[in-house]
């Protein structure tokens, strides 16, 4: 029996207007339990929405970026359902003709890419919040909850990809360049923590090529709990599979603490949605010159920028995606090409310890205290053998903490290679003598007696020494 | 002369010449409320002092020589479906007895800015939803002709007020008939303008594609100055339209000869009573001496209109009363049961009345599954149909007329338990609403002592040419607008 | 068109009113009276009838993405049936 994992996935994006979809609400993050709602939003008799301009463009952008047709005339349908965090027990979304669909997305895997077909991008608006309060702190067991209507009518672009992704190592690698498209597009913060990045789950296994039941996975709030929700519901899947248990086609929360899925079933919910035209509103059919101006407004997209990393500046595909996964790492590594020094070097560094460097302090590269040039002064001091790849490790370290540029730091220490044959002549000449065992396997051609030597004339030196000579200079003084 | 039977304008006009204050106004009307109202019960809420207190500002105003508006201290009665700021807004439900919106309604605004004094919110059936009054929480109006009778509906406070002498003019709400069929039932004129031309902001929506804010008032007049102070864009309302405000009072000329009148055959034949019919028939003589021509036409859709409506409003009403659920606003009851969803349940059974139990069920009904196609979707198809006929016959007409009910106020408790009977007496408005376009009921005459009303539908934006031929009927007719019962 | 007493409970469940038993037979009663009426309607042949949810000719009506003040907090509990520090407090959802 041939088993093929089948995944689809829904996700809501937030998008980051300056107003609400339908009032004009400031859109704020946190902030005191409805300090940013109006009659509009709090869905108080007689009001009328009417309809966020840069919430529509976002929503088409996002739509060509995934290579999306937009719709010549869309409109906006009710979802009709009750639920405490809903100010009118109606949604406003889109049902039949969305604003823009039939697109796909290219997602780049090791050894091959996965093309996913996206179905649809359509606008809608977001929920409240509700606070539960009670000992568990969680929906279930609670006394009562809280409503909060601030994050009601923020504009939520969804996106429905086709049942494309086969693992679930694919789909998160689809939702992490879809998040890159949406900060590359500045139309998200994308924070899948505060929740303005939401992910569903649609999941399967087909038995030699024969559907396979499906089922929902919600509550994934990491990039994390995404994998492990999926691997997690895979395996489950299978075994039920193996076993001969018949699956139920359903809805299963992701609890990220007991690391399970579990059936999230309210006795409440009836599935009935009841779509109808929202009468409040008129159609949307973008003329022509909109669409081009907002295609004009496409940035180079992370999937672009990546396949341009690795023929421009022959980087590796994994430090290519790596550096273009986030646009402002990208956007530092490209200013410190122009400084000048070898793209290859550079990206390196990025991806290999300053990054590191910056997660430690939790600071974002935007204000990483090692500019594009301070940098490239640092790859410059390597290249110009000033100082090597070790001693570099600590210069931009030390120019992390203090702010200080890199040529600053090797002035004030006076760090240099020791490069003058004479001086290490001297140092390796001390340290054959100090180890004659070693100085003997040397000559009996135990290469790896080197290795010893070396490091001891790099300890007297602190360091300091070119590799390159002191390793010519035991050879030839050992050189049996 | 008796200052609570003048027009609206008469009124403007004596407190603009100084010849009547804005509190003499309001007290006049105040007193006459006070003296009908434990009969007629026209009003959910009267705000006396807050009358008072406004038409004293305003009169301060013109005493300094301000502007306080084209119809300062010119008192008006407002259904109690329109949103009014520090003041209860209720649309005849418990779910509302004590809400307080803390926004105006476009109309009401411009109301204020035009310098009227609101007397109180006029009774009305709940949420809009019926055609008698009686489906009102707070207990039926009754109608100023007859007390034993209806005044119509659901604007019937409206009318009734307006008809009683208890103010000179209303805001009413019309959504398949209910500004023209109370006006027709209390002979008063009433105006459902074409959908789009009044802002819906604030309007509490019954059936959001159906719904339009119009005047009721006692005079063509006076209902063509109310129609130009409501009228006009408003960017809150994505269904407002952006066409230019037009002088509706200003472009009464009473000159009609040679317009063109279609009689719609489906809505003056079977179903209508006897005495309307008659004085309907004498109407339609009394345009043919005015040179207007009228000949015969046949609307085929019409007669699926009611049923259609009866499919789409509801629906559109079982989404738009969702949000009444206790939690932000309203009732809520006070026995909550064990969780959210029981708290729903009950707030909802005990804060609605019957009727609008009913609406919410079909309409939910008739969009769920499996049945959407059947019902709410045909329905959409049928009222395809509707517009299409009306534009066939705006090609040989210029306006369509045909009695605006198809029987006089009739008595209370006659119809309130049969649902099918009371939705039949919006049969002649219904087609109307459907097709957005403007309609207006004049009274024609009386039936053994009861309104007519002739109702007069036009094209898209026609209120201009339909305002004129009413003026030039009205005072053909030369109807007296006196109850006698009062 | 007659419904049963079940279409009655579903539909009350979807539109959350909790009814008695006498309000579910009215109903049936009266709802299957009005869409039995309604019937005429789907004897109608509407082939290529497209429907009208909208009269108007509008298309493309939009707000400019500008934030206004928001409603002042008392105002937002003023009509609340239970308001607890700026919230709204339901019983337990589930
Ligand atoms: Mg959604
Ligand atoms: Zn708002």
């Amino acid at each position: 029996m041939k088993y093929e994992t089948v995944i689809g996935l829904e996700i809501h994006a937030e998008l980051n207007t300056r107003s609400k979809m339908f009032c004009g609400c400031a859109t704020a993050f946190g902030g005191a339990p409805n300090t940013s709602t109006c009659p509009v939003c709090l869905g108080h008799p007689g009001v009328l929405p009417v309809a966020n301009r840069e919430a529509v463009a976002g929503t088409m952008m996002l739509g060509l970026a995934l290579n999306c047709e937009i719709t010549p005339r869309s409109v906006f349908h009710r979802k009709n359902y009750f639920y405490p965090d809903m100010p009118k027990n109606f949604q406003i979304s889109q049902y039949d003709i969305p604003l823009t669909r039939n697109g796909f997305l290219e997602v780049e895997m090791e050894g091959y890419v996965r093309r996913v077909g996206i179905t649809r991008v359509h606008l809608e608006e977001d929920t409240g919040k509700s606070v539960h309060i009670g000992e568990s702190g969680r929906i279930h067991g609670a006394e009562f909850s809280l409503e909060d209507f601030n994050r009601a009518g923020i504009p939520l672009a969804e996106i429905v990809s086709e049942p494309d992704l086969r693992s679930p190592e694919e789909a998160r690698a689809f939702v992490q360049l879809l998040r890159a498209i949406l900060e590359y597009l500045d139309i998200s913060d994308c924070k899948m923590e505060e929740g303005s990045l939401r992910c569903d789950a649609n999941i399967s296994i087909a038995v030699d090529g024969r559907m396979g039941t499906k089922v929902e996975i919600k509550n994934m709030n990491s990039f994390r709990s995404l994998s492990r929700a999926l691997s997690y519901e895979e395996e489950r899947q299978r075994f039920a599979i193996e076993r001969k248990e018949a699956l139920v086609q359903e809805t299963r929360h992701w609890d990220d603490a007991a690391g399970k899925t579990h059936p999230l079933r309210s006795k409440e919910e009836a599935f009935d949605y009841r779509y109808f035209p929202e009468p409040d509103l008129v159609p949307i059919e973008p003329d022509p010159a909109w669409v081009d101006e907002l295609r004009g407004r496409l940035p180079e997209l992370p999937q672009d920028r990546l396949r341009r990393f690795r023929e421009q500046y022959g980087l590796s595909g994994e430090i290519a995606l790596m550096l273009t996964g986030e646009k402002a790492l990208a956007d530092y590594f490209e200013r410190a090409v122009d400084a000048g020094q070898d793209p290859v070097e550079l990206a390196k560094w990025i991806a290999g310890d300053l990054v590191a460097l910056l997660r430690e302090a939790v600071v974002p590269i935007q204000s990483c205290p090692v500019g594009p040039r301070g940098l490239g002064e640092l790859v410059a001091l390597v290249a110009q053998r000033v100082i090597s790849g070790k001693m570099a490790k600590d210069v931009l370290r030390e120019a992390f903490e203090t702010g200080k540029g890199p040529y600053e730091i090797v002035e004030e220490k006076g760090l240099s290679l020791i490069a003058d044959s004479g001086e290490l002549e001297s140092v390796v000449d001390g340290v054959i003598a100090e180890n004659p065992d070693a100085a003997g396997d040397m000559r009996s051609g135990k290469e790896q007696a080197l290795k010893f030597l070396m490091g001891q004339v790099m300890k007297k030196t602190r360091g300091q020494a070119s590799p390159e000579l002191a390793s010519e200079l035991i050879k030839k003084k050992l050189s049996g | 002369m008796d200052l609570i039977f003048s027009d609206a304008l008469e009124i403007a006009g004596l407190i603009k010449k100084k010849e009547l204050t804005a509190v003499e106004a309001a007290e006049a009307f105040l007193a006459r409320i006070d003296a009908v109202e434990p009969e007629v019960a026209a009003f959910i809420n009267v705000f006396a002092d807050t009358a008072r207190r406004r038409a004293a500002q305003i009169d301060a105003g013109l005493a300094a020589g301000e502007d306080p508006g084209p119809f300062a201290g010119v008192p008006i009665a407002i259904k109690d479906v329109l949103s009014t700021r520090g003041f209860p807004t209720t649309c005849g439900s418990r779910m509302l007895e004590d809400f307080v919106p803390v926004y105006d309604a476009t109309a009401v605004e411009r109301l204020k800015d035009a310098g009227t004094v609101m007397l109180g919110k006029a009774n009305m059936d709940e949420f809009a939803m019926g055609s008698s009054t009686e489906n009102s929480y707070f207990g039926p109006t009754r109608n100023p002709w007859d007390l034993e009778r209806v005044p119509g509906g659901s604007s019937g406070g409206s009318a009734a007020a307006v008809a009683a002498g208890e103010a000179p003019w209303a805001l009413g709400s019309d959504t398949g008939g209910s500004i023209r069929q109370p006006a027709a039932l209390c002979g008063i004129v009433g105006m459902k303008p074409t959908y789009g031309l009044v802002s819906r902001y604030g309007l509490v929506a019954f059936a959001s594609s159906l719904d339009q804010v119009g005047p009721m008032a006692r005079s063509v007049r006076d209902c063509s100055a109310l129609l130009g102070l409501i009228a006009g864009h408003d960017p809150r309302d994505t269904t407002s339209i952006t066409e230019a405000p037009v002088d509706y009072l200003a472009g009464l000329t009473g000159n009609v000869k040679g317009l063109k009148a279609g009689v719609v055959k489906e809505l003056s034949s079977e179903g209508i009573q006897p005495g309307v019919l008659e004085s309907f028939n004498a109407t339609i003589e009394t345009l043919g001496r005015m040179g207007v021509d009228c000949a015969e036409v046949s609307l085929p859709s019409f007669e699926y209109a009611l049923s259609a409506y009866y499919l789409i409003a509801p629906a559109e009403a079982s989404s738009n009363l969702a949000r009444f659920d206790g939690v932000r606003y309203g009732y809520r009851s006070g026995t909550e049961g064990e969780d959210v969803w029981e708290m729903y349940d009950r707030t909802r059974a005990e804060g609605f009345g019957g009727e609008v139990k009913r609406r919410i069920m079909l309409g939910t009904y008739a969009l769920s599954a499996g049945y959407y196609d059947a019902y709410y979707a045909q329905a959409q198809k049928i009222r395809t149909l509707i517009v299409r006929d009306y534009a066939r016959a705006w090609g040989s007409f210029d306006l369509l007329v045909s009695p605006t009910s198809p029987s006089t106020a009739f008595k209370l408790g006659e119809k309130v338990d049969d649902p099918l009977t009371m939705y039949l007496s919006d049969i002649c408005t219904i087609p109307v609403n459907l097709a957005g376009i403007p309609a207006l009921s004049l009274p024609c005459g009386l039936s053994d002592g009861l309104p007519v009303g002739f109702q007069l539908m036009g094209p898209p934006l026609s209120e201009m040419k339909m305002l004129d031929l009413a003026y030039a009927l009205e005072r053909e007719l030369g109807f007296e607008a006196r109850p006698p019962a009062l | 068109m007659a419904i049963s007493i079940e279409d009655v409970e579903h539909v009350a469940k979807l539109a959350r009113l909790a009814l008695t038993d006498e309000e579910k037979e009215t109903f049936r009663r009266q709802l299957s009276d009005v869409l039995e009426h309604a019937r005429i309607i789907s004897e109608v042949d509407t082939t290529d009838v497209p429907p009208t949810s909208h009269t108007l000719p509008l298309v493309n009506v939009f707000r400019e993405d500008r934030a206004r003040p928001s409603l002042p907090p008392d105002e937002v509990t003023r009509n609340a049936p239970w308001a607890e520090n700026g919230a709204f407090r339901v019983p337990r959802i589930i």
